[in-house]
């Protein structure tokens, strides 16, 4: 009966393929038909999908919707940024302002030293541990503070918003400690390799995928096992797993980290591909966007989250090319029509329709109570039908463990 | 407080809540020992589901004592109550309906309840053997693989049950578990009760009194959050003040 880990990780046949169509998606076709520009802008894209794929642990397993996305991202692309930026700010080159040697923006700020916090910045090893550690901090103090007091559903959104704003506020009020409401701009190299470079853009393209799948198959072991089941039990019925004694709070903490984690290594591969990091990037609007991009490709799906992220993000480049003050309706309309209409998103309304049309493809068994399997529930008819009288045992399907 | 050392497995005494002033559970003293199935039953409103939401933590209690062999159970966190040995089934079905009835057994296997251990736990042969046990015991043998949302009420009832028994407590309470069930299926959750209280106290709410027939070996009477009266079915039915509190209005 027990899994193990190779199957843990990668499921079943049918999860190693769509996870291979998704690879060759991304790492050959994309490429291949896409200049380097537009390429970029892809990368960009796919570093939200880290932050879709924490949701689809936390919101769309765990039930803990979180509106606040942003904050780990955000912190995470600051860590980034902040060892880039004082790679670029070296004495030589800052020999025209009054305090050669720290950033710019402490210059025009009247700063004379670097601040305390910065200092450790200054090391590449500790920058990098930092995009993770920071993050995954700070959500775990948020999620004790909140779950241990059995704060949920709608409340904890609203005070993820919140923490989001004052974040938002205190960094652009700090400017000559954070850069204010311009970010931190004009990063050139890391340890010396210039990450503006088109041959740059083409590596941290690939090494941001690398992370994506080791991403997905980080989420897909969590899932697979009893963390992912206990999640889908206390999304239903909070009290029943208490009362089987497990400290419910221990495992929202979990997950709701995992998910700050995984938005932190998003924001720090935004930052190298994108060049700056700003508070923009932190706030309510584009936490909000990221939960669309997660309910679009589908909230129960990792590989769904991430196509559902380049797509919402294309048509929002497209769009906003064209129409920019019809953009943010059409995506509010989007949202909505997804949520009502597709409540699983795009993964949703490809099992649907394969489970309608292609009856005859599904009889490989999964191993992973993956996103096909939950969905079977979704359909309206089998819910309806045995709502009082005993099913037929002939019903029974071989165990799909 | 009182302090009284029992021998019961189970001893609450002078146990009060009350919400605002509103004393829900009005300073009740009740024992019930091992190998006992102990029914309470009493009109709406008594305080009966409210006494088992004091007795698993749910509810914090004004005043009194509830020990659990020897040991005070208020004050202490839900999940911890639960590893001392109490159960409880609360009243609407509560299972985990996206799962098949061997993940809900699986999940309340009472093992990994911190969350690496659940990260990495492995189901052995030995907790594949105990839930096939489990579920045979509670009729759902064939239905191990359906999802836990398509079995009927009645079955869902016996799921619930027998997440409980998975655990193995000492102290199994269940709230009305036979409501919504078939005369069939009724009749196979008296042999069920009758089998799981060996070893073990079980304390039942119910309303249906012909099940209460079937099951009780003692029965206590709540009234407006007090005891009303207690003993056996026969002198329960003969008690002229429980007549009245079930006829009189």
């Amino acid at each position: 009966m027990a899994l193990s880990v190779s199957q843990r990780l990668f499921g079943g046949k049918k999860d190693v393929i769509s996870l291979l169509v998704m690879i060759v998606f991304i790492a050959i076709l994309l490429p291949l038909f896409l200049d380097i520009f537009r390429l970029n802008l892809v990368g960009k894209y796919l570093t939200y999908a880290f932050v879709a794929l924490g949701l689809v642990l936390c919101w769309g397993y765990g039930g803990i919707l979180s509106l606040g996305q942003g904050i780990f991202f955000g912190l995470g692309g600051y860590c980034m940024a902040m060892f880039l930026k004082l790679e670029a700010s070296d004495p030589e080159t800052t020999a025209i302002q009054s305090t050669p040697g720290i950033p710019d923006f402490m210059d025009w700020n009247q700063l004379t030293e670097l601040p305390w916090f910065w200092v450790p910045f200054q090391s590449f090893p500790f920058a990098l541990a930092a995009v993770l550690i920071v993050p995954t901090i700070f959500a775990f103090i948020i999620g004790v503070a909140m779950f241990k007091r059995r704060v949920g559903g709608v409340y904890f959104a609203i005070i993820t918003q919140a923490i989001a704003a004052i974040l938002t506020i205190l960094i652009i009020g700090q400017q000559g400690l954070t850069g204010g409401v311009n970010g931190i701009t004009d990063l050139r190299t890391m340890l010396g390799w210039d990450i503006r470079t088109d041959s740059a853009k083409y590596v941290l393209y690939y090494v941001n995928l690398a992370l994506l799948v080791i991403c997905i198959l980080i989420g897909k072991f969590i899932l697979s096992g009893r963390v992912g089941k206990l999640l889908l039990a206390l999304k239903d019925k909070e009290d029943r797993v208490r009362f089987s004694g497990y400290d419910v709070s221990n495992f929202k903490i979990f997950i709701f980290c995992v998910a700050a984690t995984f938005s932190a290594i998003g924001g720090a591969m935004f930052t190298l591909q994108v060049g700056f990091m700003s508070p923009s990037f932190v706030g309510i609007i584009p936490s909000i966007e990221m939960v669309i991009f997660a309910a679009v490709g589908g909230r129960m799906s990792m590989i769904g989250a991430v196509y559902g992220t380049m797509l919402v993000n294309y048509g929002k480049t497209l769009f906003s090319e064209s129409f920019p003050e019809l953009w943010l309706f059409l995506m509010g309309a989007l949202f909505i029509g997804v949520v009502v209409a597709f409540p699983n998103g795009l993964a949703g309304l490809y099992t649907q329709l394969k489970n309608k049309y292609g009856k005859k493809l599904s009889d490989s068994k999964s191993f992973a109570p993956d996103e096909i399997k939950i969905q079977e529930s979704e359909i309206p008819v089998m819910k309806e039908a045995d709502e009082d009288d005993i099913p037929p045992p002939t019903n029974t399907e071989p165990v799909k463990l | 407080m009182p302090n009284t050392n029992s021998d019961y497995l189970l001893a609450i005494e002078d146990l009060t809540v009350s919400f605002d002033g509103f004393k829900a559970v009005d300073n009740v003293t009740m024992y019930v020992d091992t190998d006992e199935l102990r029914v309470v039953i009493g009109p709406n409103g008594a305080g009966k589901t409210t006494l088992l939401d004091l007795i698993c933590g749910k509810t914090a209690a004004s005043t009194g004592s509830i020990k659990f062999n020897q040991k005070e159970l208020r004050g202490l966190a839900e999940h911890k109550i639960v590893h001392l040995g109490v159960g409880r089934k609360f009243q609407t079905p509560s299972i985990y309906e996206n799962l098949s009835v061997y993940e809900n057994l699986e999940v309340s296997y009472p093992s990994a309840h911190n969350v690496f251990g659940a990260l990495f736990f492995k189901t052995s042969d030995k907790v594949d053997e105990d839930i096939r046990n489990i579920a045979s015991e509670i009729y759902l043998d064939e239905f191990l693989d359906m999802e836990a949302s398509l079995l009927s009420h009645g079955q869902k009832q016996w799921l619930e049950i027998g997440m409980l028994l998975i655990q193995d407590p000492e102290l199994l309470m269940l709230d009305e578990p036979v409501a919504g069930m078939s005369v069939k299926e009724r009749e196979q959750t008296a042999e069920l009760l009758k089998r799981i209280c060996k070893g073990r106290c079980v304390i039942v709410i119910e309303h249906d009194m012909d099940f209460v027939e079937k099951i009780a070996s003692m029965v206590t009477v709540l009234h407006q959050g007090s005891v009303l009266a207690e003993g056996n079915m026969e002198d329960i039915q003969k008690n002229e003040k429980v007549i009245e509190v079930y006829l009189g209005h």
